[in-house]
């Protein structure tokens, strides 16, 4: 695999509240447009990888982006969801789509 | 439409209404393209494929060679890394720890990929589901080639919205106190779901619990088999 663990400082700690940003999706963006500004927390970090919007154009896909599971309420998602009250949807996002919500700082 | 293409010769199964003044003949369709209908994806698949085999690129044998190889990866494979879980703590201790290289070292594979296998463990409150929205990830390093129904927009779409209803339609139901955990796989991350092991099976062997674990049961759709279901379809 490919994956570098993040540098000291550079990861969002597990358990944190974060938005997906609302920013203009890359040509190869890998961010799912149904996540975009909603509310979710950091489920895991995965390690930084290589930058796939900018490896799917033969750059070197650098800086490399650290790679987030974030998981998010269906009822965030979507707010007339009818399923179990504890479902979720947990994305691979990277860092530069995530926001911390305020008050946290970086681990 | 003038049929005045001269010697070029078109090999699609219907007339085009356009001019195609280009000298180069296309080569049908490869076997392997599904119908063979002119889609501008299968075209422009066409097109490159010839390209890379004029070029000395990748020559349609070894295009050949790698699709078979892919074709060779099957589930199986799946179903003895989860029943291997079932049976021995230690093992599945250290898959959900270091899936790739726990598989490769237990089951003398070499896999290898830049891509990072994750197992998804369900228990009796979490149930886990892998889709692809953006496209289709899917662990082929593992299960092989992804089922058709994966890959579609039906699927794609409807599993992060309502995948309850998806669940429903593939024979599986969970009460509604159970988490149910859609895992949407955009980039660097394949999944593969640890089915939890079905009531009723204290007395099977590791190889008669392999053969319950289905395809689906590790894309997380459906639930792998029980031993009755299985005695049954087998009968």
């Amino acid at each position: 695999m490919n994956a570098l663990p993040p540098r000291p400082g550079q990861a969002l700690p597990v358990g944190t509240p974060i938005v997906i940003r609302k920013q203009p999706p890359e040509v190869h963006c890998r961010t799912p447009f149904y996540l975009r500004g909603v509310k979710g927390e950091i489920a895991e970090v995965r390690g930084r990888f290589r930058d796939p919007s900018l490896l799917a154009f033969h750059k070197p896909g650098l800086p490399m982006r650290v790679l987030y599971r974030v998981r998010f309420k269906q009822k965030d998602v979507w707010p007339e969801y009818k399923g179990g009250p504890h479902d979720t949807v947990v994305a691979d996002i990277f860092e530069h789509w995530i926001d911390p919500i305020a008050g946290v700082t970086k681990a | 439409m003038t049929k005045s293409h001269g010697q070029h010769h078109h090999d699609h199964a219907h007339d085009h209404d356009h001019d195609h003044d280009h000298a180069h003949p296309h080569s049908p369709p490869a076997p392997d393209d599904d119908d063979g209908y002119d889609r501008y994806e299968v075209l422009l698949q066409t097109a490159i494929r010839e390209l890379l085999d004029e070029k000395g690129i990748i020559s349609a044998d070894e295009l050949h060679r790698q699709i078979d190889y892919q074709d060779s990866l099957t589930p199986a494979i799946g179903g003895k890394i989860v029943a291997k879980a079932w049976v021995d703590p230690e093992f599945k201790r250290k898959l959900l720890a270091d899936p790739l290289e726990t598989i490769n070292a237990s089951f003398e594979l070499d896999i290898t990929t830049p891509l990072d296998l994750v197992v998804l463990e369900n228990t009796p409150t979490v149930h886990n589901v892998v889709v692809c929205t953006l496209c289709s990830c899917y662990p082929r390093m593992l299960l092989g080639i992804p089922p058709a129904w994966y890959k579609s927009i039906d699927y794609r779409s409807r599993v992060v919205i309502e995948p309850r209803k998806v669940l429903a339609e593939f024979g599986t139901h969970l009460p509604d106190e159970v988490e149910v955990r859609v895992s949407d796989s955009t980039a660097d991350l394949r999944f593969l779901v640890l089915p939890y092991r079905p009531a009723g099976t204290e007395g099977l062997s590791e190889a008669e619990l392999a053969a319950l674990v289905t395809r689906d049961s590790m894309i997380g759709t459906s639930l792998p088999l029980t031993a009755h279901s299985a005695l049954k379809s087998a009968s």
